[in-house]
């Protein structure tokens, strides 16, 4: 901040803005809306193919949102990645040669994949599913690149770039094919919804974890000769 | 007061802060903070206010959800392109348009 009255201004705006909203929150709480829209989901929840009612908004009965989230992901990707200034997107620069860190990773290696899949599988009946099952990978995968694993499907290439819209494109797929099929865009053919859904979280999975991984690694690298972020 | 309800205050409070943090901190890497602050009160207040009458609302809780992963992979970006405008300028805030302050530059 420049100077105390600009300061003193901003700090009067802010809190005169939160006392606004607070009113807003309190006024909103006072008010019932009777909403239907927890009674309508119980109903139908039978015709949606899981048994979350969560997974059940996300992936069928409000899948349009789950199809742009997706899509904003693999752009934040795509943009990620073309910001990066190595080229193979592996620099033996950031790995760490951690013996402790190396060690436990056999352990917890195989058990986060383990819990990974346990949580797209949970996500049927319980918290969990395609997202906190990537993003579980996407863990596994930071790990692995901090030791210095070898992650070849990083590198640009055919691998990565399938690897990225693989969820969004089946997920983009499907929705068509009921549009064309008649039927509303991403209203799933009854009967088959189960088996789309578990099929859309699996490559969901897949493809979140790698976006997340990706966005991880595409962080530039510091040259040892420029200063610190810190230092100012 | 409810609890959902105190979730749906708490979050009024620190979308203040992050709103605060915002607009008075310099540091980009803060501000991307407080951006973040600001997204975790909206998604405290959608959900508080949400189960203050009916319980948990599984629709709020989905969009919460989306807006997560959304927050999460911008953030990232941010921080991408945070560090792509350090190693180009060498600069950690925003200049003051054309003037460019020299007083910016790391040393």
């Amino acid at each position: 901040m420049r100077s105390p009255t600009a300061y003193v201004s901003v700090l009067l705006l802010v809190i005169m803005l939160t006392a606004l909203l607070g009113r807003a929150v309190w006024q909103l709480a006072a008010f019932d809306s009777g909403s239907e829209l927890p009674r309508l989901l119980q109903n139908n929840l039978a015709a949606s193919g899981v048994e979350h009612p969560v997974t059940a908004v996300l992936l069928n009965f409000r899948s349009y949102d789950t199809l742009l989230e997706i899509a904003v992901l693999v752009i934040a990707a795509m943009v990620g990645i073309s910001m990066a200034r190595t080229r193979s997107l592996e620099d033996p620069e950031l790995r760490t040669a951690d013996a402790l860190l190396r060690a436990l990773l056999r352990w917890f290696v195989p058990l986060m994949l383990l819990l990974a899949a346990y949580l797209l599988w949970a996500g049927a009946d319980r918290p969990g599913g395609a997202f906190q099952a990537g993003a579980m990978l996407a863990a596994t995968g930071v790990l692995m690149r901090l030791t210095g694993m070898p992650l070849d499907f990083l590198r640009p290439g055919l691998l990565l770039r399938i690897g990225l819209v693989l969820g969004f494109a089946l997920f983009l797929l499907v929705g068509l094919a009921s549009a064309i099929a008649g039927e509303a865009f991403l209203a799933y053919p009854p009967g088959l919804s189960k088996a789309l859904i578990l099929s859309i979280e699996t490559l969901l999975t897949l493809s979140i974890g790698m976006i997340l991984l990706a966005l991880f690694v595409s962080a530039p690298v510091n040259n040892a000769s420029e200063p610190e972020e810190g230092e100012q | 007061m409810s609890t959902p309800l105190l979730y749906a205050l708490t979050g009024v409070v620190l979308w203040g802060i992050g709103l605060l943090g915002l607009v008075g901190l310099r540091h980009l890497l803060r501000k991307l903070l407080a951006l973040n602050l600001i997204g975790s009160a909206t998604f405290l207040i959608l959900v508080g206010l949400a189960q203050h009458h009916n319980g948990p609302d599984p629709v709020p809780q989905a969009l919460v959800l989306t807006g997560i992963v959304v927050s999460i992979a911008a953030t990232a970006l941010g921080v991408v392109l945070i560090r792509r405008y350090f190693h180009l300028t060498g600069c950690t805030e925003l200049g003051n348009g054309a003037e460019g302050s020299k007083e910016d530059r790391a040393p």
